[in-house]
């Protein structure tokens, strides 16, 4: 551990700190542009200049300098802040003065630095140097005369994204930044890079011109767009969500969100359910709470009462509609809704195990019916990052390019039963091996024989469990975990033939195997469901409600409330008490600290953030695997639910990105 | 420089070159190339191979050659490396041509030793033919850039005409190249001063000249 003295502060830093870092654990700021803690180092930018001594008598880029034992570096001396003016001074020179007409504005590096560091006034005459906008697809806005050039976004697609599509070209004064001949970045990360640009060269074209950052109301929020659960920033500016941002969390998503994350706020405002509807002769009218609520007590339902819950609910609303059902006498209650069938009884089997953090660690790695990139993009980047410490993957499903080499085993599932020496080698010979169930397997009753391949290639150890499932439905590990699930999953539902079938924002299911049930749809967009539905009752989208929400990991994450629900809309709890006393039963909750007090008591997991399901044994599997996997259950990642459906942004991406449509550009 | 741009994709472009392949000659040598490096970086040679595909494009359209996105595209597949990597290289470096050249790429260099012996006069030729800065002529012969010093200061002023350095110009020196050249001759390469071989200074050694007949000890004269 190397000692070093920054401006007379002598500290120990870790071996291999740069003298960057070694400021920044002394507590000195460092002005940068082109460092990122996650991406390589590349030293263009120069803004990090400090005095090093022992060295040659000029400043020194920090970020590219190993601290080294006995180095005095200092942060504050006369040098160092003439080589800050200078640098800034240059990389003002080309940089247009448009702050007031740019959206990095109130939120842009190169401002903040500039009004900290530079030296307050231009000494340059000349003309500046322009450049020709580049088309990036349809997230991403590029306004290239303000590219100060610090490569963040190159290194980002090349190594976190795993897709080299953004480039450097030319040279010196005429570099540019751009995409292969100006296609759109086609990848599921690719808006990260708006983040990362410490300028306004790039910045987010759903979000152009909306609202200045000073204007936006922070809320902290979890996503529900897949089931990783990244932590994200809800901006709002009176009853509108305006952006989505990720936020810091090394244990989840560290400081990404996949795009489509980021970009559902446009769906948010669009076919809303904001409104109670009836239909009436087959056709839905506009009505009142008090006539829904008499019409679902006439159908006296009873006991025969059914909920299914859908992908983007909380636990709030889970717990809420299990009090309802349990004090009408009923314990129907599914979210699988498109019918998939695995045994719930051990919570370990169906959980992530290995954690998003730990994963990294692997060393190989078996992945079994699962379209990762699409299905989970941050878990991606995970795996990413232990294929380049050299992880070996195997997968079995149809191909796809996984941004990492991996080996495919082929489509049908029965390879398990017969794995490949190569495969059995790489997996008993590895360390920390992993094994990845998806949905597509999941599906296909191929749980049992992962659980029998974990205990043969020995994937439990000390300090490591290396057995995953993987779900792509945020809403499912928080159902497991209350214990909503049938053991013959949807088909017990439609076997108990219920009265009322209460739809929980269930878009998915098949609404036609219940023909004679009265079809309750409490949810938020007009979507399936709302098509099938009797009765809608309109609910709460996630931004519009405090909710708790479990990861695939096991990881209870609370969000809090952004903006009100519009309209008549109310939150789904509050929906589901009111229908209780229409009902004539008694949930045992008034308020909504109540209803957090009840689920507690009902399920503890659900108290503490954190890891809930850690540890407990993995039951021990057994048979054989069958069945080939055709496709994913995935067929387009950026419509994957009612709000991404609803939203013009996803619906471009989905037709450009995904169908790869030719999008005129309308001329500006 | 700051006029280089990429030939715009069409059509026609991807007919003509969407088919390029290395022809023998060119593989073998795109080969040993690769073998210069070890197992896995063989991206390395990525430079050496954009050459011979350009100097290829050359030889099957008769001029210096010049590289079209599909040609770039095939240099990225037969290295296995992401075409925006090679596109950056591509156009990093100016001795690679992204839109199509004369059959004589006339690079006139105008830095300032150049300049002060005469490459004013020079241009004032080029133009005179008909040449324009970045552009190529309509009988297709010549294409006339402006570059930097490409190190032959000593014989200034130079142009580079394809591979071939013609120094020691005048005006009248300059256009009896050119004269060859269009005729279809093989002009002397380097300088053009009949009084000269190399770069040895006109009418013998001006400097150390008791070192042309015997070794000479100056050290006691200093």
């Amino acid at each position: 551990m190397p000692k070093v003295t920054v401006d007379g502060q002598e500290i120990e830093v870790p071996a291999g700190a740069t003298v960057l870092q070694a400021c920044e654990l002394a507590g000195k700021e460092i002005p940068r542009f082109c460092y990122h803690e996650r991406l390589s180092i590349a030293g263009n930018c120069r803004m990090c200049l400090v005095e090093v001594k022992p060295g040659p008598p000029k400043p020194q880029a920090s970020c590219a300098l190993p601290a080294t034992d006995g180095q005095e570096i200092r942060t504050d001396s006369e040098m160092v802040k003439k080589a800050r003016e200078g640098v800034m001074e240059f990389l003002l020179i080309n940089h247009p003065l448009d702050c007031p007409i740019c959206d990095q504005g109130g939120e842009c590096d190169l401002q903040d630095q500039s009004v900290a560091y530079g030296r307050g006034a231009t000494r340059y005459e000349e003309n500046k140097r322009a450049v020709t906008e580049k088309y990036m697809g349809p997230l991403i806005k590029t306004t290239m005369t303000r590219c100060i050039h610090c490569t963040r976004c190159v290194r980002f697609s090349e190594e976190i994204a795993g897709v080299d599509e953004i480039g450097a070209l030319y040279r010196g004064e005429n570099m540019q930044i751009t995409t292969y001949l100006e296609h759109a970045a086609k990848h599921e990360l690719s808006a990260n890079v708006i983040d990362l640009c410490p300028v306004g060269a790039l910045t987010s074209r759903p979000y152009a011109f909306e609202a200045r950052p000073w204007e936006l109301k922070k809320t902290l929020g979890i996503d529900v767009m897949d089931a990783v659960g990244a932590n994200i920033r809800i901006d709002s500016r009176g009853r509108e969500v305006l952006r989505i941002q990720p936020r810091i969390n090394d244990d989840v998503n560290e400081e990404w969100i996949a795009d489509k994350s980021r970009y559902a706020v446009d769906g948010l405002t669009r076919r809303r359910l904001d409104k109670v509807w009836i239909r009436k002769r087959g056709k839905l009218e506009a009505s009142s709470w008090d006539e829904a609520f008499k019409k679902i007590k006439a159908a006296k339902a009873g006991d025969a009462i059914a909920a299914v819950y859908g992908d983007l609910v909380d636990c709030e609303t889970m717990f809420a509609a299990k009090a309802l059902l349990k004090a009408c006498g009923s314990t129907l209650m599914e979210g699988r809704q498109t019918g998939l069938v695995y045994d719930t009884s051990s919570l370990p089997a169906v959980n992530f195990n290995t954690t998003l953090a730990e994963i990294e660690n692997a060393d190989a790695v078996l992945v079994i019916g699962s379209q990762i990139r699409h299905e989970a993009p941050l878990l991606n980047v995970r795996l990413r990052k232990a294929a380049k410490k050299g992880a070996k993957f195997f997968h079995v499903g149809p191909e796809y390019d996984t941004t990492y080499p991996a080996t495919f085993l082929g489509n049908d599932l029965s390879v398990l039963n017969s794995l490949s020496s190569e495969v059995v080698d790489a997996m008993k010979g590895a360390e920390r091996p992993a094994i990845i169930v998806g949905g597509a397997a999941l599906g296909r009753g191929a749980l049992n024989k992962a659980l029998a391949l974990a205990a043969e290639f020995n994937v439990v150890k000390d300090g490591w469990n290396g057995f995953n499932s993987l779900h792509f439905s945020p809403s499912r590990m928080g159902g497991l975990l209350l214990g909503l699930a049938q053991k013959g999953g949807m088909a017990d539902i439609v076997a108990a033939k219920p009265k009322v079938l209460l739809s929980l924002g269930a878009d998915e299911m098949d609404f036609t195997v219940f023909p004679d049930a009265l079809k309750v749809y409490i949810g938020h967009h007009g979507d399936k469901g709302a098509h099938a539905a009797d009765i809608i009752l309109p609910a709460a989208a996630f931004p519009e409600k405090a909710g708790t929400y479990v990861n695939i990991e096991g990881r209870v994450q609370r969000s809090e409330k952004a903006v009100f629900a519009p309209g008549d809309a109310r939150e789904d709890w509050t929906i589901l008490r009111a229908l209780a006393d229409a009902l004539g039963v008694s949930v045992g909750f008034d308020s909504y600290n109540e209803l957090r007090a009840a689920m507690f008591a009902d399920t503890p997991a659900l108290a503490n953030e954190g890891l809930a399901v850690s540890g407990g044994t993995l039951p021990a599997g057994g048979g054989d695997a069958s069945g080939v996997i055709g496709n994913y259950p995935i067929a387009d990642p950026y419509l994957t639910n009612p709000i991404l459906r609803a939203s013009p942004t996803m619906q471009r991406c989905s037709a450009e990105l995904w169908h790869g449509e030719e999008i005129a550009e309308a001329a500006e | 420089m700051a006029d280089r741009y990429i030939e715009p994709e069409t059509p026609e472009m991807r007919e003509r070159w969407g088919s390029f392949t290395f022809n023998e000659t060119w593989d073998a040598k795109a080969k040993a190339a690769i073998a210069r490096y070890p197992d896995g970086r063989q991206k390395s040679a990525v430079m050496a191979l954009l050459d011979f595909a350009q100097r290829q494009v050359g030889e099957e359209t008769d001029t210096q050659g010049w590289l079209p996105i599909p040609v770039m595209e095939y240099v990225a597949v037969y290295l296995d490396m992401p075409v925006i990597r090679v596109v950056e290289v591509a156009t990093f470096y100016t001795m690679y041509n992204l839109v199509p050249v004369g059959k004589f790429h006339v690079q006139l260099c105008g830095t300032t030793p150049c300049w002060l012996r005469g490459s004013d006069e020079i241009m004032e030729r080029c133009k005179a033919r008909g040449m324009k800065k970045g552009h190529t002529t309509e009988d297709g012969l010549w294409t006339l850039t402006e570059v930097e010093c490409m190190g032959n200061c000593s014989s200034a002023p130079m142009v580079q005409i394809n591979d071939g350095n013609y120094e020691d110009l005048t005006a009248e020196r300059f256009d009896a190249v050119l004269d060859a050249l269009a005729k279809g001759e093989t002009p002397k390469e380097g300088t053009q001063d009949p009084d000269r071989h190399t770069v040895e200074p006109v009418g013998g050694p001006t400097t150390l000249t008791a070192m042309v007949g015997e070794n000479h000890d100056y050290r006691g004269e200093w």
